[in-house]
């Protein structure tokens, strides 16, 4: 009687994974095996093992590892500062509330911000270092990008950090750690799972971003993301974009499982 | 290995009971369906005043959606999800959408201001005697660039462009054929060429270009060079003659090698609901009056002659947007390639980006 009134209440949500996860996965493995005309072909994983689709997948991959990197130097101070402070709720609702505002709108704020005659060069002129090419350059993008997602690695950081134990920094402290020696020895390794979930929340969509790449960076910067939208949309190749996803889609379950909670680390912790 | 073969058949029962309600739904909004319009339209493609207009002489309820390539809104109205009862298309889309019979022929009884139109525009090969479309605008692609910006340098062809003075200066608009086009036509092959190594040569060519640009967008093009961002863009020419008139430095040229002579024409997609209304806003548009003000609010030039009278002459004398019929001799109509070469047009596009840096 019991399992079975469990079993219902579970339907509602195992109903909407198999229709809206399961199913879409089924249809993307679907069509990555279709070529123009939906024959079936193996042409298209053929397609993504040539220098231009490896060439892609390889700057991604870097492109998403350096907004990562810079997001955690970033939001790992900032966390920390944040936790330090009276008000922690209210500073940290200030940080989140950037991010209620529509992608797009802040992507097109920075257009201006950025441009020859923006805020930014007009302060370059003054500092006397002369206006520079902002805009679409990789930088920019890796900076509009690494602003976007800021607060999606702090809040996991902060929450690790919030429920850190203080008697045990104090216990390094009086054990005569120096304050380094307790950030490197107590507090980062406590709080890793935090970094872990904020890295896996800003690696992964950041392969896959394609807004930012032409506006930001005018297609200078083309990633996994831009290639998909480009085969669905524009060359109406399903197949390719299909193939693209499915690749997409393994390298996050592995990015997922390298940085799960089942890796080492927690091993070792244990 | 029962249930999960149970899970898989309920979703597929209840995707069938949701397939059926939104037919339900769909047909019964046929019936107030009278009420509104839903026009499917490139962005900032028709002056909002007349929208307005129409709205209140005919009590139709107008809805605008807006798509940025013929690609785009290919894909969206083969879908079908959405009843779109008027769209915008291109000529060559237009082709493939009459082949894939996505399209309801039009009655030409319910457009009588159709005379207005110059016969150059009428019965052209991928419509002919216009059974499905009406032409809405005419245009080219082309060069816009800062006279300030650039120079003593003159820009007359696609050639110029490769010049080495113009390192990161130019700003390509993000579409296939009309960048798959100018490289083409930079080597003096037509840019319908299905021959593979022209469209090789014509993607090496455009490799080369590489360090001249800057970047590729969309829309944006317009507020780039708008604002002096970039000196040179490759545009259309309506883009071109919107930010010339706010920005007097700025000139277009057509290129002299040849370059695309496109029109955009309105359709009614088998997605309509509203057949009626659709044909109304059609003729509508083809009132010479309603007609000179959309042209001189967007920018591109009008098929309709009575209109293109009402233009002031500034507009109509220019040959920039109303070229000479010499020039128009060089231009081409983009053709439908058929899928596999249009594949091979874009994926050639996408590799061209991917090398970009």
């Amino acid at each position: 009687m019991q399992t079975k009134s469990r079993n219902f209440y579970l339907f509602p949500y195992t109903f909407w994974i198999a229709l809206f996860v399961l199913a879409p996965l089924g249809l993307v493995l679907f069509y990555s095996f279709t070529d123009l005309n939906g024959e079936f072909t193996l042409g298209n994983y053929g397609a993504f093992f040539t220098s231009t689709y490896l060439q892609l997948t390889l700057s991604s991959f870097w492109y998403a590892f350096l907004i990562a990197i810079f997001s955690l130097l970033v939001a790992y101070p900032t966390a920390l500062l944040l936790t330090k402070t009276k008000h922690k709720q209210l500073w940290l609702l200030l940080i989140i509330v950037p991010s209620w505002i529509n992608l797009l709108l802040k992507v097109y704020a920075f257009l201006g911000i950025f441009g020859t005659y923006g805020p930014v060069n007009a302060l370059l002129e003054v500092a006397g270092i002369g206006p520079q090419q902002l805009l679409f350059t990789d930088f920019s993008f890796v900076l509009v990008s690494v602003y976007i997602f800021i607060p999606f690695m702090i809040l996991p950081i902060f929450n690790a950090l919030d429920k850190l134990n203080p008697s045990i920094v104090d216990a390094s402290r009086d054990l005569g750690a120096s304050s380094w020696t307790t950030f490197r020895h107590v507090i980062f390794p406590l709080t890793i799972d935090g970094v872990r979930a904020g890295c896996q929340l800003v690696f992964i969509p950041s392969l896959s971003l394609f807004m930012i790449t032409r506006l930001i960076a005018g297609n200078q910067v083309t990633t996994l993301g831009t290639a998909i939208e480009q085969h669905f949309l524009v060359t109406q190749n399903w197949g390719m974009g299909a193939t693209i996803a499915v690749f997409l889609i393994i390298a996050m379950v592995i990015i997922m499982f390298l940085t799960g909670k089942r890796g080492m680390t927690n091993g070792k912790k244990a | 290995m029962k249930q999960l073969i149970r899970t898989f058949l309920i979703v597929l029962a209840v995707a069938f009971i949701f397939i059926f309600i939104v037919a339900r739904l769909n047909a019964s909004q046929g019936l107030s369906g009278g009420n509104t319009l839903t026009i499917y339209n490139w962005g900032d493609y028709s002056d909002p005043d007349l929208i307005d207009q129409f709205e209140e002489e005919t009590g139709i309820r107008v809805i605008y959606e807006t798509f940025d390539s013929n690609e785009a809104m290919l894909t969206k109205i083969q879908q079908g999800g959405t009843t779109y009862d008027l769209a915008v298309p291109s000529e060559y889309a237009i082709s493939k959408m009459k082949e894939e019979e996505l399209l309801i022929p039009l009655d030409h009884e319910l457009l009588p201001n159709r005379q207005y139109l110059n016969p150059r525009f009428l019965n052209l090969s991928f419509d002919p005697d216009n059974a499905y479309s009406i032409p809405y605008f005419w245009g080219t692609v082309g060069i816009v660039y800062n006279k300030e910006m650039v120079g003593d340098k003159t820009i007359t062809s696609w050639n110029d462009l490769w010049d080495e003075e113009f390192r990161n200066d130019i700003l390509l608009v993000d579409g296939a054929r009309e960048i798959m086009g100018m490289g083409l036509n930079s080597l003096y092959y037509s840019l319908n060429s299905t021959n593979e190594s022209e469209l090789q040569q014509a993607k090496e060519k455009l490799h080369t270009l590489s360090p001249n640009i800057k970047a590729i967008v969309g829309d944006e093009v317009k507020m780039l060079i708008g604002n002096g961002e970039a000196p040179i863009g490759v545009v259309w020419s309506g883009m071109a003659a919107e930010i010339m008139y706010e920005n007097e430095d700025l000139d277009y040229v057509v290129p002299e090698e040849g370059s695309n002579l496109w029109f955009d024409n309105m359709v009614i997609p088998k997605t309509a609901d509203n057949i009626e209304g659709a044909h109304q806003f059609i003729n509508f548009m083809l009132d010479p009056e309603n007609s000179a003000q959309n042209a001189e609010y967007v920018g591109y030039s009008t098929p309709n002659e009575k209109a293109l009278e009402l233009l002031p002459e500034d507009i109509s004398g220019d040959e920039r947007f109303y070229p000479s019929p010499e020039l128009t001799e060089k231009l081409e109509v983009y053709d439908n390639l058929g899928k596999e070469v249009l594949a091979y047009y874009n994926d050639l596009f996408l590799e061209f980006k991917i090398e970009l840096r």
